[in-house]
């Protein structure tokens, strides 16, 4: 009897025990499942250490994210730094465990949010700090363009701190094909459709998509809408102020059908770099995608101008499409200071240097010398000036910019049965009836 | 509370059976894993059936009370409406699968071979991979570009597009959805059968070593032949396993996830999407936290109706 107690007395305590480490665990990064976590430290003690969450985790972007972790620690050796990145592509399994994360009032010190409607969602939740004071005191204000404040935004009071600007509305081509055949980079659709005749005449796939992630057709869709539409109607999508059964849309999706026909059959197969590949394998010729496509390339030794070459998609010259990523404040961190210290390095000069060079984006400050960036860089930050003063920016829909997640949703599902379907009517029917979500 | 207890006290009295030490023990024993399953279990049963009757649809919860709409939104999607369909053909022709081949394998090895347990090692070892391990090998292996259909197109010419192939046949019309087998679906049937067909051979194989040799020696005594043996002794005999196999292989076809989450994702225009899948993308994709819920309770629901008639058969079975 005794004995038996004893046993139990030990399981018992066993028990406590567990339970007591699940609850220690989850300050840390615990619960991102599947993490490589070999840099879980779990350290309850360090009170300066900052945990900076992200979905940057694949090549050429872990090295950036790395390379403005070590600037930062170098810098400042007292505050301690952890990468809490989740991998999976677009961040959807990393937004997945933010919300729960948020939810549960245990926020990471600092986390990646694209600009926009995303952002905005947690303000809504009244879960971030505003950063006004962060912004006067590095005169923010004159050095960040305007349009990239204002996705930050909200009633007056900015919210997060811009690190890149990536542009979505980018189409890439093998330059060997384009030269074999003599075709011209497409400026407009019909372009677009007399080089995709060319090359499927000659057996080659026109036009590479992957969308196994939905994520992939629905980029390729935003852009056919912003060069059917031109910017201006294709924001007003987003206030509300143009339907989706308009005659502006039911043409992009008739111009969307059309392309469609000149992709390859495995496209379900396949993830955005793994479309990209298709190019570099010489399978494919053309494929519309973010510029991080552009570092996709790179780390697969083409050269800007030389292998590759690119132009805005159809219909959208003289457009940008912004895919920003920020970083904010969540409320309810324990070293606020630290964190703002390390905002501030984010949106200094060096930092934002050292990050975009390796990430393949351009900086968010205009004042950042790019004699050291690629020529591909150079060209998207000559084209975002552009654009700027001609105040056509636009935001993206696929990158959560444009509108909340749970129209996105809806877009998704509805992009991923027209792709298979290509009945315009229900796919116009879809959109506008997911449109009352926009908000 | 004093009146239960009081009850309880009657009862155990009646019953003239003093609680021993032995007992307290066991109970306490049990205590934790208790009320951890309450409250785990049960207790999140009971709030996920909470929030799928409240208006909570974007990232801020919103707890007021809105009857059944998010299981009627749900059900007039055409991304639910496939999900069931898919649901429905993967899990007849999963099971079908697995133990049907499951038994064919255990008669072979069954047959006293030399190496025997060579073979049944390697039936069972695709069992000790995780689903997320299968589904991305499959994936791999079914690429219609780069897989194995380099070596079906050099024998035969043929080119399938495995899972991104979008064809349903037959194609009936009902609610918005094309009823009928998408074809895609049958790549991860593939996969899923691989993996869990070592399992249903090991049931089985037990029940075929349960059955004693006498019984065969006196149907062959009778002037069976070896083909009345199996179909009329022994495949009887092995009726409680095929049930166990079959409740086992349905709750698992029921609640795929890393599966097909690894393998193909929700799949062009959804062929092979399922409950789950939409569960998880529609809550923390789309925020959409009551729907998810809902999302979840129907396949909760769907999974109680086979097995609560088991679990009331096995504790009929006790008494």
């Amino acid at each position: 009897m005794k004995k038996e107690l004893g046993i139990f007395l030990g399981l018992l305590l066993a028990l406590t025990m567990v339970l007591a480490a699940c609850s220690s665990g989850n300050s840390g990064e615990s619960e991102n499942g599947s993490g490589s976590s070999d840099n879980a430290e779990g350290s309850d003690n360090g009170d300066t250490t900052l945990e900076i969450f992200s979905w940057w985790t694949a090549g050429g972007e872990a090295n950036a994210l790395q390379a403005l972790l070590d600037g930062f620690e170098s810098a400042n050796s007292d505050i301690k730094v952890e990468n809490a990145a989740v991998a999976g592509g677009g961040g959807s399994n990393a937004k997945a465990v933010l919300a729960t994360r948020m939810q549960g009032e245990d926020p990471p010190s600092t986390f990646q949010v694209h600009g926009g409607a995303e952002l905005f969602q947690w303000l809504e939740a009244d879960s971030m700090e505003p950063l006004d004071d962060l912004y006067e005191e590095n005169g923010w204000t004159d050095i960040f363009p305007q349009k990239v404040i204002d996705m930050n935004t909200t009633d007056g009071s900015v919210y997060g701190v811009p690190i890149d600007i990536h542009r979505g509305n980018v189409l890439f081509y093998n330059k060997q094909i384009f030269d074999e055949y003599g075709i011209e980079p497409p400026k407009t659709f019909e372009d677009f459709f007399a080089a995709a005749d060319t090359l499927q005449e000659n057996g080659v796939t026109p036009l590479a998509l992957g969308d196994k992630d939905p994520f992939g057709s629905s980029s390729l869709f935003e852009t056919v809408l912003l060069g059917v539409l031109g910017p201006e109607d294709y924001s007003k999508l987003w206030t509300g102020e143009l339907a989706f059964d308009s005659d502006g849309v039911r043409e992009a999706a008739e111009t969307f059908k059309k392309m469609l026909g000149y992709i390859n059959d495995n496209h379900s197969s396949l993830a955005w770099q793994d479309a990209d590949q298709l190019l570099v394998d010489g399978e494919a010729a053309m494929n519309v995608m973010g510029d991080w496509a552009e570092a996709y390339f790179v780390s697969k030794g083409w050269e800007p101008n030389k292998e590759f070459g690119w132009t805005a998609t159809p219909g959208s010259q003289g457009s940008f499409m912004i895919v920003n990523d920020s970083f904010g404040l969540p409320k309810g961190v324990e070293n606020p200071d630290d964190v703002k210290t390390f905002l501030t390095y984010l949106g200094s000069k060096e930092g934002q240097k050292a990050f975009n060079k390796l990430k393949g984006a351009i900086p968010a400050r205009t004042d950042v010398d790019m004699s050291e960036f690629n020529e591909y860089s150079q060209s998207a930050m000559d084209d975002f000036k552009a654009s700027d003063s001609d105040g056509t920016l636009t935001l993206s829909l696929a990158n959560g910019s444009a509108a909340s997640p749970g129209f996105l949703n809806k877009f998704n599902d509805a992009v991923n049965i027209f792709v298979t379907q290509q009945d315009v009517d229900q796919f116009i029917n879809a959109l506008t009836k997911a449109s009352s979500q926009i908000k | 509370m004093e009146a239960t207890n009081t009850q309880k006290r009657d009862t155990l009295r009646q019953k003239k059976k003093p609680v021993s030490k032995d007992k307290v023990l066991a109970f306490l024993f049990l205590l934790p894993s208790l009320i951890l399953i309450a409250v785990f279990v049960y207790g999140f049963i009971g709030w996920t059936g909470y929030v799928s009757v409240s208006n909570w649809n974007q990232l801020i919860p919103d707890m007021s009370f809105v009857g059944l709409d998010n299981f009627s939104s749900i059900f007039q999607t055409f991304r639910f409406q496939s999900d069931l369909r898919n649901m429905l053909f993967f899990t007849v022709f999963f099971i079908a699968g697995v133990v049907i081949l499951g038994q064919f394998l255990a008669v072979l090895i069954d047959q006293k071979l030399k190496g025997e347990s060579i073979f049944r090692n390697i039936f069972l070892f695709p069992m000790a991979l995780s689903f997320v391990v299968t589904g991305v090998v499959w994936r791999w292996v079914l690429n219609p570009d780069t897989g194995m259909n380099i070596i079906l197109d050099g024998l035969f010419g043929w080119t399938p597009g495995w899972y991104t192939d979008t064809t349903i046949v037959p194609t009936l019309q009902i609610g918005q959805i094309d009823f009928g087998i998408p074809l895609a679906l049958i790549a991860v049937m593939i996969a899923a059968i691989w993996q869990m067909t070592g399992f249903s051979l090991a049931m089985y194989l037990a029940g075929l070593r349960g059955i004693p040799e006498e019984l065969r020696e006196a149907a062959r005594m009778d002037g069976a032949t070896e083909r009345q043996i199996y179909f009329k002794v022994i495949l009887p005999q092995l009726q409680p396993i095929t049930f166990g196999v079959i409740v086992m292989m349905l709750h698992i076809s029921l609640k795929i996830f890393d599966l097909i989450y690894t393998m193909t994702g929700p799949g062009a225009n959804f062929v092979t999407d399922m409950p789950a899948v939409n569960m998880f993308e529609t809550t923390f994709r789309g925020n959409y936290y009551a729907e998810g819920a809902a999302i979840a309770i129907v396949l909760l629901v769907l999974v109680a109706i086979f097995i609560v008639p088991y679990l009331i058969k096995s504790r009929k079975g006790e008494a």
